[in-house]
């Protein structure tokens, strides 16, 4: 059996990656053009690794199941991009970020690579300005920064409420220069069903044209994937329609390992969901709780009032709402992490005080900021008697320049405005801090196999702060793997061309087809989106989401079990297989999505501890707060697959903390 | 809020692929007006499964108005009959029971269809490709705050950045003309100062690969900003064009792709 090695350079924490950096095998430039490397996917961590790898002088291969590579969901992200540029003189530093993102992530994240990711934040910043990036602005002209959750300092960089589409279409930019220079060559529509391995090590995919329906080898000499998380596996989360595990999941078959899969965020600030026709959940910026305050009515008549449309939410007196987050976590309010602003929203909820039709929603008020800031706006325009409606045009106003399109989004889903009546929001699945196990150059179990983004688990923990997903994308695409790819490429140089003709790539190709007929050939009498559904919403929320018990659990195995078995025969995948297909793609991946439900279930079975977004129901401290168990815990569970069905076996990689006394998390 | 029951009529093209020919189907829902309009098309398609008939195939993705995948020209309209919304953002409450829907892909040369509802793109992405960048490489770039931009300027760039490249400009437009979707870009970076050292190149290129992508000329009809879900400004034509004229009559530049 392999050991798991994480490969962190000795010496002291902040000299680790500068002197590694320093002394690692480098690829000399003639070598590097007779080298290629696969990129799949084009998101922040894909396309900004397959621009600096082409760059660098590599010949990549970049893949996307999407019409274009500015597509990928890293569009969506919302808020913002945090970096320890200490811009506003507010005490940040690198090592604060390190310590913040290690406590958020409630002590599960590894130490040396969250120090090498807050010390390279600074230089995201600079490349995006470089590649015109619109960032938000000061008038005096300098970047503009905003609060997120889990952290005291102002750090994260913005654009309006699309950070995430600015970022990406900066990458995409870069991405395109080197698609017009020939360094890389661009497969739009093309996804990935397959890796290959030759004498152990990754040298190529297999992959389909979704136009043609043709299954196509890649050979390379080595591969990275930046396939994103797998939320989806809950089928209502925030991820877009087509985010899927399948490439990671396949990987993991072939010898990846999938470490802490159990490990999903969810984010409290989320559209609650209407109705059972529901395809997807939208979320509300966590940058909204900067000037949002999250309450609910004090008192059961109240909530009962406003239900039956008695009582209008804003017209509700202040002192019978109910600021639980600014009562139960004084020191951070509205700004507690993610995983704890959830598990505070269900509990109120769970006590009856939650609003909307289902009772499962809680409001997100912007009024009083709008009161604050059109009063700023009144002095400033020297109207010391101005009238309430006034001040609220003004601040209302100031409101729209800083979240005008989230607003809207918000008015357009539920018909509301926001600026008058509060937002209902809950929490639902945003994101993925589990993935495939990676050393410290981002290589997974398979030689010549990396992983970046959210594809991988190493930065963020059991719990992902607040605008830290955009943060590592880029660092591991721009600032980390073109360096740590060259530890295994330069033992590579003699390697020849790969061979697609190799018995390998034939073996993989028959293994996909094999699937995909296998699927065509059922005609049962279920979609493929009723099984989805079903296991996202009936099992993996119900038993392994927000709350999880060993009861529950167990039930969960079974049910995916019988609903694995159903699948195989009687989901009705219509078409064939040579054609464009979008149902037989979705197959695909509710296949995979259902085997990935059982290994999460398995790890939140295993791990006997609440921790982050992992809140295991017999373990928490008084008051509903998680309750660690760093000494039988404190480990990295990367799980290594044996087989469908069969249990998988446990790989521990042991977390040391050395330059962060592990506590108890406190943000009261 | 009130979950309404209604009745639809969906004209729906089909086409089995890029050289078949293709025509409208018609079908019948009773969907919920709390649905968006794509959920009704899953609707429709969950719908056609049960009778063992192909579905309707449309392209969509994060369904919050962002990724640009969605794509329809419903009752003649790009993204549909609200302002400033992508098809995936539009919502059943604005139809009524009865009304009848026509549901087609874009149409342009410069868009062939690939099947049903989607349409190949790809074109953008070539015209991206021709100068849509900052020519810098990661590394070795100054201090995010070494070049103070003025805050009009910037959010200028950014109302430019923010087009989500859904094509619906070229949908819109009687000549088919690329024009919004390339100045956009255009526009962004000669706003900004880390785009104006390539400027005229970038120019030069973009407007000659969009011509040879078989886009039609901009005839200031307006269509493409009324009916952009991001209100793109025409302003960014007009810029656009300032940069081409000046590029031309200023340099000895020609465009390179």
């Amino acid at each position: 059996m392999k050991k798991l090695d994480a490969k962190i350079p000795p010496g002291p924490i902040n000299e680790k990656w500068t002197k590694y950096r320093s002394t690692m095998p480098l690829v000399a430039p003639h070598n590097k053009i007779r080298m290629e490397v696969i990129v799949v996917g084009t998101g922040l961590a894909g396309a900004s690794a397959a621009a600096t790898l082409g760059e660098l002088g590599y010949n990549v291969k970049c893949f996307t199941f999407h019409d274009s590579p500015r597509r990928a969901h890293s569009i969506a992200a919302q808020g913002g991009i945090n970096a320890a540029k200490n811009y506003r003189n507010d005490g940040d530093s690198v090592y604060r970020l390190f310590y913040d993102t290690i406590k958020g992530g409630d002590y599960r994240a590894r130490e040396a690579n969250v120090y090498r990711l807050a010390e390279v934040s600074g230089n995201i910043i600079d490349q995006c300005v470089a590649q015109g990036v619109p960032f938000a602005r000061e008038y005096g002209g300098l970047l503009d920064t905003r609060s997120f959750g889990g952290t005291q300092v102002q750090r994260t960089f913005y654009a309006a409420g699309q950070t995430g589409q600015q970022l990406l279409l900066g990458a995409y930019s870069a991405l395109s220069r080197q698609i017009s220079l020939g360094t890389v060559k661009m497969y739009n529509r093309h996804e990935m069903l397959d890796l290959v391995t030759i004498d152990g090590k990754a040298r190529g995919i297999i992959a389909r044209n979704l136009v043609s329906g043709k299954l196509e080898r890649y050979g390379a000499h080595a591969v990275v994937l930046a396939t994103g998380g797998y939320g989806n596996v809950y089928y209502l989360s925030t991820n877009a329609m087509g985010s899927n595990v399948s490439a990671a999941w396949q990987v993991h078959r072939r010898g990846a390992y999938f470490a802490n899969p159990c490990f999903c965020q969810i984010h409290p600030t989320c559209i609650p969901v209407s109705g059972d026709y529901q395809s997807k959940l939208t979320l509300m910026s966590e940058s909204l709780r900067n000037d949002g305050r999250v309450w609910v009515p004090k008192h059961i008549e109240d909530v009962e009032a406003i239900k039956t449309g008695k009582l209008k939410p804003e017209n509700l007196a202040e002192d019978r709402r109910d600021y639980y987050l600014e009562r139960i976590y004084p020191a951070f309010g509205n700004l507690v992490p993610r995983d704890v602003a959830s598990r505070a929203a269900k509990n109120i909820c769970d006590l009856g005080h939650g609003v909307g039709s289902s009772g499962l929603a809680v409001y997100l008020d912007f009024s009083s900021n709008m009161k604050r800031y059109g009063k700023s706006v009144a002095t400033s325009k020297g109207k010391e008697n101005a009238s309430d409606a006034e001040i609220m045009t003004w601040g209302r106003e100031v409101v729209k320049n800083k979240y005008g399109n989230l607003f809207e989004m918000y008015e357009k889903i539920t018909g509301e405005d926001p600026y008058v009546t509060p937002m209902r929001i809950y929490p639902a699945i945003h994101y993925t801090m589990g993935g495939l196990w990676v050393d410290y150059n981002l290589e997974t179990s398979i030689p010549g196999l990396f992983a970046t983004g959210e594809s991988n688990f190493s930065d963020h923990g059991a719990n992902r702060l607040g605008a830290s997903a955009l943060m590592q994308g880029l660092a591991d695409g721009y600032f980390v793997l073109p360096y740590t790819i060259g530890t295994f490429l330069a033992h590579e140089i003699s390697t020849p061309k790969i061979d697609t003709n190799a018995p390998e790539f034939a073996a993989a190709e028959n293994d996909v087809t094999i699937r995909i007929n296998k699927l065509l050939s059922i005609k049962g009498n279920r979609s493929v989106e009723s099984f989805h559904r079903e296991l996202g919403v009936k099992i993996m929320w119900e038993y392994c989401g927000m709350a999880r018990n060993e009861a529950g659990l167990l039930k969960a195995r079974d049910l995916v079990r019988k609903l694995r078995e159903e699948y195989w025969t009687n989901v009705n995948v219509p078409g064939t297989a040579d054609e464009f297909n979008p149902e037989l793609e979705k197959a695909l991946r509710v296949a995979d999505f259902i085997e990935l439900a059982e290994l999460m279930i398995v790890d939140a079975l295993t791990r006997n501890e609440s921790c982050g977004g992992h809140f295991r129901e017999e373990y928490q401290e008084e008051g509903g707060e998680t309750k660690r168990d760093d000494e039988n815990y404190g480990y990295v569970a990367a799980w290594e697959f044996t087989g469908v069905g069969v249990d998988p076996q446990l790989h521990k990689e042991e977390l040391v903390y050395e330059n962060i006394k592990i506590a108890l998390r406190n943000y009261k | 809020m009130a979950h309404e029951e209604i009745n639809l009529t969906l004209q729906v093209w089909r086409q089995e692929g890029p050289k078949k020919s293709g025509k409208f189907e018609t079908h019948v829902v009773r969907i919920n007006t709390h649905m968006s309009f794509l959920e009704m098309l899953d609707v429709l398609n969950e719908q056609l499964n049960q009778q063992k008939k192909q579905p309707v195939a449309f392209e969509h993705d994060c369904r919050e108005g962002i990724c640009g995948s969605c794509s329809l020209v419903i009752n003649g309209r790009p993204h549909g009959p609200m302002q400033g919304t992508t098809t995936c953002q539009l919502h059943m409450r604005h139809f009524n029971d009865g009304d009848t829907i026509w549901i087609e892909p874009y149409r342009a040369k410069a868009f062939p269809i690939i099947k049903d509802l989607v349409v190949d793109r790809s074109a953008f992405d070539r015209i991206i490709q021709a100068g849509g960048y900052v020519s810098v490489n990661t590394g070795g770039v100054p201090d995010g705050n070494a070049i103070p931009i003025e805050l009009n300027t910037a959010k200028r760039a950014f109302e430019a950045a923010t087009c989500i490249g859904c094509g619906a400009c070229v949908a819109a437009c009687p000549n088919a003309s690329a024009m919004l979707f390339t100045s956009a870009k255009v526009s962004q970076l000669a706003l900004l100062p880390q785009g104006r050292p390539e400027s005229k190149q970038r120019v030069l290129n973009m407007i000659s690969v969009m011509d040879k992508e078989g886009f039609g000329l901009c005839s200031n009809i307006g269509a493409c900003e009324a009916e952009c879900p991001k209100g793109i400004s025409l302003e960014n034509i007009a810029l656009m064009n300032r940069e081409y004229i000046s590029a031309n009559f200023a340099s000895r530049r020609v465009p390179t792709k």
